[in-house]
């Protein structure tokens, strides 16, 4: 489905999506490693819960929204893979623990 | 005037004054046209707080309190009636409204301003109340240390500003009348036994005419013998991505939407028109609702803006009918979202009558001038 | 709070340009970019692209390594992760970086902040899956991931340079739909006089749309009623080509028509705009020198007006020459020779123009079609606020919310314009655009609650 046809060199990291290890190469941003590993569906949309993933790679869209190590909504294609991340999938507004 | 197009009256401004009078006087069964300006115009009904806000109007104007708690009563009936007419829900809750107190100084300004509203008022029921913070923990959790009581007014509420205003237009055309953007009223002048509007997109015609152009009044007054005394002040807004629900009623200060976003403002600038957002106020306004409800600082900051308040010499809005042309009126106000009600149900018919009602005469500008009548 | 001469903002050929330029002729200057590299979108992960990425990418690509180095060489302070949220218009710069707000106050700006796509909704276009080809793209600049079985739709000189890129890394798509209209062609040959002023440019289109065709990928001409079918997912693209109907299956689907200009910026300064019908986008009004109508504020690049990394590089240069150049410090021979090059280059863009102006059905969705990812508003929901008066975008983004999610109306808001000009029967000059405010992407409310701003009268 998808090929990776360089790494660019460095150390591979690893991060979590959903429980799931997910390796990136150096130079990947979360969504970019993501990619590299058949992930598609990041999110439900807010307004009427359908699926969502990445549509423009580049910061503009903001239909890459994730989860990262507790902070909701942020861009996974702006974020760069770092090894220990914990990334999750969103579903539904953001929940701020009052 | 062959080919001008005519109505029974000529509102002019589409803002929330001028579309809850026009859709009032639809109701009446008259032939209404809104002229209104472009897509980018000085547009209060379009950059506001969405508050239907009663606990801090008019403590020194009893008959400005009284027409408040009217609309904040009418509320109810008159979203249900949108609604229904048009499909689109103005999306107004009456939960009550708080006014939190950030310091002791402040408390003291809201406990003086209640007593002052209680002294006016007390026989209407005005019902807003001064919380301690211990009362205020039992509405609203995680309040910050900072906040050191406030007011609770049963009263309050709020809407939706846009849906509301969409609702307004849809149902104007729903019933008839017509709304006309890109149609700057320039000239308002007497024909016949009415009046002609000259405007970029051609005349219209009208036995009757209401200014509700909101500081757009001020150059139309003058040619129909009205005096309309307004200043502009600016007031910056912020709202953030949707949250799950978490702030249980609106607050001067904060509010969350039907769709979760949350929207913090209450600056006060005298900067002239301007609508630009600036980043001190920014920053306060951030400072000030982290202060309120710590919980907040997670969510992004997605939008910001400014608009211009209308603003008469006492904050109470103007209403009057003009003595040297017969059939002209002009309505202006800073709460345009909390007096929609009392504007569709309760003003429109009276200018659909031609006459306002005796009680209106407090509104009318003369108050400024010393003169009771 | 910092201090420059010059700050740019956007590190891609033309920020690059600018200012390596600026800060060789003396001017302490300032480059900020979100991004965590130099290179904007062409030159993406230029300075750590391995020699195997290198290669598919071609020598245009490596031409972005060259100028990266000038500018690391030049003695500008560059400010990566930098995001410019805010600008007031007396050039105090509001920047997110690192999780904090600081301001940059600037004697001038340049903006070069670059394009993106063109906005194409069509049925099922927000589903995962579904990517714009520059997202494909940068996939395989900063990461060397390609997508198998990718089919690429839609129109313009990048959609073949992908296909192309994918053919040299062996992993070819597996079609082109091409929406060209075949009237675009004939509407184009009356350019081609002028274009063979550019040939090069020319040359190397037809050599990547030959080897394309001539590694077996299947190209559709003429197509029309895209749409992406799947449920939770793409899988599969349908569309007609002369009435007939082909379905093709696949997982990713690539949409491209080209790319407009990044208003963001030049809209929150309110720079005049005007409708470029050629390039059927807004583009910032200028002078010859790159200057908006907003005093101090230059702009570069594709921001400009799409021209191409070229011309990206000589406009950022441009900009700084003319900055020099008020203070006493120009250099005329170069601005000359600067200005004669960029007439040379252009000589290709009506063509292109011409021949991949999008088809009309790009800017006529159906009225069921989401129109605004963010906040999924169709593009019958946009008419019927138009019938009921809604004058412009703007009175239709508070009647729907239409450009209030997070994007902000970045990916919408020209197909939003679009669709309100055929409504009302008018050029989208008339419509006009969204207003932009600040912040330019989202910012935590306690990063804005820590921030100190300078307390300044300017707005
Ligand atoms: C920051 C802020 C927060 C606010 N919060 C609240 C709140 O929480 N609750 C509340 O009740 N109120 C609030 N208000 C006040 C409320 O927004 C206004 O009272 C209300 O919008 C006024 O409506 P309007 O129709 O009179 O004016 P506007 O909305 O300004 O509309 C005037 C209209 O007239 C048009 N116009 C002007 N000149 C002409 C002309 N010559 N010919 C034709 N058309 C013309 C304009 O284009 C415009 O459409 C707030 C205001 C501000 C600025
Ligand atoms: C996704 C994509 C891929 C492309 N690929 C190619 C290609 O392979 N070949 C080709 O010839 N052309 C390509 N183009 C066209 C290409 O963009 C231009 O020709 C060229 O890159 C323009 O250069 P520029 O300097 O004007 O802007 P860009 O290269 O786009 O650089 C703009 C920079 O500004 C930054 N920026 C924007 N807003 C802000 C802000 N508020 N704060 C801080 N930084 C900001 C961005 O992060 C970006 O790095 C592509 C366009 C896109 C959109
Ligand atoms: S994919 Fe568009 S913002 Fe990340």
């Amino acid at each position: 489905m998808v090929r990776r046809i360089d790494t660019g060199g460095g150390a591979p990291v690893e991060f979590t999506f959903d429980g799931r290890p997910v390796t990136a190469q150096p130079g990947d941003s979360i969504a970019a490693a993501l990619t590299a590993a058949g992930i598609r569906d990041l999110r439900d949309s807010v307004v009427s819960g359908a699926p969502r993933g990445v549509f423009c790679m580049m910061g503009s869209c903001f239909d890459c929204l994730v989860e990262v190590d507790g902070v909701p909504n942020r861009q996974a294609c702006m974020v760069a893979a770092e090894a220990g991340l914990v990334v999750r999938r969103q579903t539904g507004s953001v929940e701020v623990p009052v | 005037m062959t080919g001008a197009a005519s109505a029974d009256t000529l509102v002019i401004g589409g803002g929330l004054v001028g579309a809850a009078v026009a859709w009032g006087l639809a109701r009446q069964g008259e032939k209404v046209i809104v002229l209104d300006e472009g897509d980018v115009a000085l547009r209060a009904s379009r950059g506001n707080f969405g508050l239907v806000w009663v606990q801090s109007k008019g403590s020194d104007m009893f008959d400005y309190a009284r027409w408040t708690r009217r609309s904040a009563d009418l509320w109810p009936d008159f979203a249900a009636t949108l609604t229904e007419e048009t499909g689109i829900s103005p999306g107004y809750h009456k939960p009550g409204g708080l006014h939190f107190c950030l310091s002791e100084e402040e408390l003291d300004r809201v406990r003086a301003q209640n007593r002052r509203m209680h002294n006016v008022n007390d026989a209407l029921g005005y019902g807003a109340e001064m919380l301690d913070r211990q009362q205020l923990d039992e509405i609203v959790q995680g309040l910050g240390p900072d906040v050191v009581g406030g007011s609770y007014g049963k009263h309050d509420g709020h809407a939706s500003p846009l849906y509301l205003l969409r609702g307004l237009h849809a149902a104007l055309t729903a019933r008839g009348g017509r709304y006309a953007a890109d149609a700057r009223a320039e000239k308002v002048e007497r024909d016949g036994d009415g009046y002609s509007v000259t405007t970029a997109r051609g005349t219209f015609r009208a036995g009757k005419v209401v200014l509700a152009a909101g500081h757009g009044n001020t150059a139309l007054a003058p040619q129909l013998g009205l005096d309309i005394p307004l200043r502009p002040e600016k007031g910056q807004i912020l709202v953030t991505e949707r949250a799950a629900p978490l702030l249980p009623m609106p607050t001067h200060l904060l509010r969350q939407t039907d769709e979760g976003t949350v929207m913090m403002g209450d600056s006060h600038e005298d900067t002239g028109y301007s609508t630009r957002s600036t980043a001190p106020v920014i920053a306060q306004i951030a400072r000030n609702a982290v202060r309120c409800f710590p919980a907040l600082e997670k969510l992004r900051i997605v939008r910001t803006w400014a608009a211009v308040r209308i603003l008469t010499p006492d904050g109470a809005p103007i209403y009057q009918q003009s003595q040297t042309h017969p059939g002209v009126f002009s309505v202006n106000c800073h709460s345009g979202v909390t007096l929609a009600g009392a504007h569709a149900l309760a003003l429109a018919p009276m200018i659909a009558e031609g006459q306002l009602a005796p009680e209106m005469a407090a509104f009318s500008p003369e108050r400024f001038h010393g003169q009771t009548d | 709070m910092q201090s420059c001469d010059i700050a740019v903002i956007g590190a891609g050929p033309a920020g690059l340009a600018a200012a390596t330029t600026a800060a060789k002729l003396g001017f302490s200057t300032v480059l900020l970019d979100e991004q965590p590299a130099p290179g904007g979108q062409i030159y993406r992960g230029v300075e750590t692209a391995g020699a195997d990425r290198a290669r598919i990418l071609g020598p245009d690509y490596a031409r972005g390594r060259e100028l990266a180095k000038a500018f690391r060489a030049s003695g500008a302070t560059y400010m990566d992760g930098a995001l410019v949220w805010n600008i007031s218009t007396d050039l105090m710069l509001d920047v997110s970086r690192a999780g904090a707000s600081t301001q940059i106050a600037a004697g001038s700006l340049i903006v070069a902040t670059g394009a993106v796509e063109r906005p194409w909704p069509l049925p099922g276009w927000t589903l995962p899956g579904v990517t714009t080809i520059g997202a494909l793209q940068i996939l395989l600049k900063s990461s060397g991931v390609v997508q198998e079985d990718a089919v690429l739709a839609g129109s313009g000189p990048l959609l073949w340079l992908m296909a192309a890129q994918m053919v040299d890394a062996d992993v070819p798509p597996r079609a082109v739909v091409e929406t060209t209209p075949r009237a675009n062609y004939r509407a184009a040959l009356r350019h081609l006089p002028g274009a063979l002023r550019g040939r090069g440019y020319l040359t190397k289109g037809l050599a990547m749309i030959r080897k394309v065709r001539r590694a077996g990928v299947k190209v559709h001409t003429g197509a029309e009623d895209l749409a992406v079918e799947g449920k939770d997912a793409a899988a599969a693209l349908r569309f007609t080509v002369k009435g007939r109907a082909h379905r093709i299956e696949t997982g990713s689907i690539g949409l491209h028509q080209g790319v407009v200009p990044n208003q963001q910026i030049t809209r929150l300064l309110r720079c005049d705009h005007a409708w470029d019908a050629s390039q059927m986008c807004f583009r910032p009004v200028l002078d010859t020198d790159g200057l908006s109508s907003v005093a101090g504020i230059y702009v570069a690049g594709d921001g400009a007006g799409i021209g191409g990394a070229k011309s990206a590089v000589l406009r950022g240069e441009a900009a700084a020459l003319a900055i020099a150049a008020r203070s006493g410090r120009g250099d005329a021979a170069r601005s000359g020779a600067v200005r004669a090059a960029l007439s040379r280059d252009a000589a290709v863009r009506p063509f292109l123009e011409a021949l991949y102006a999008p088809a009309p059905h790009v800017t006529r969705p159906a009225d069921d079609t989401i129109v605004c990812r963010c906040e999924e508003v169709t593009a019958g929901a946009i008419r019927e606020a138009v019938d009921l008066g809604a004058p412009g975008p703007n009175q239709v983004k508070s009647f729907l919310r239409a450009g209030m999610g997070p994007c902000q109306g970045r990916v919408c808001g020209l197909a939003v314009s679009a669709i309100i000009a055929e409504r009302r029967g008018e050029s989208p000059e008339q419509t006009g655009y969204y207003r932009i405010r600040p912040p330019l992407k989202p910012i935590p409310l306690s990063e804005l609650a820590s921030f100190t701003p300078a307390d300044r009268a300017a707005e």
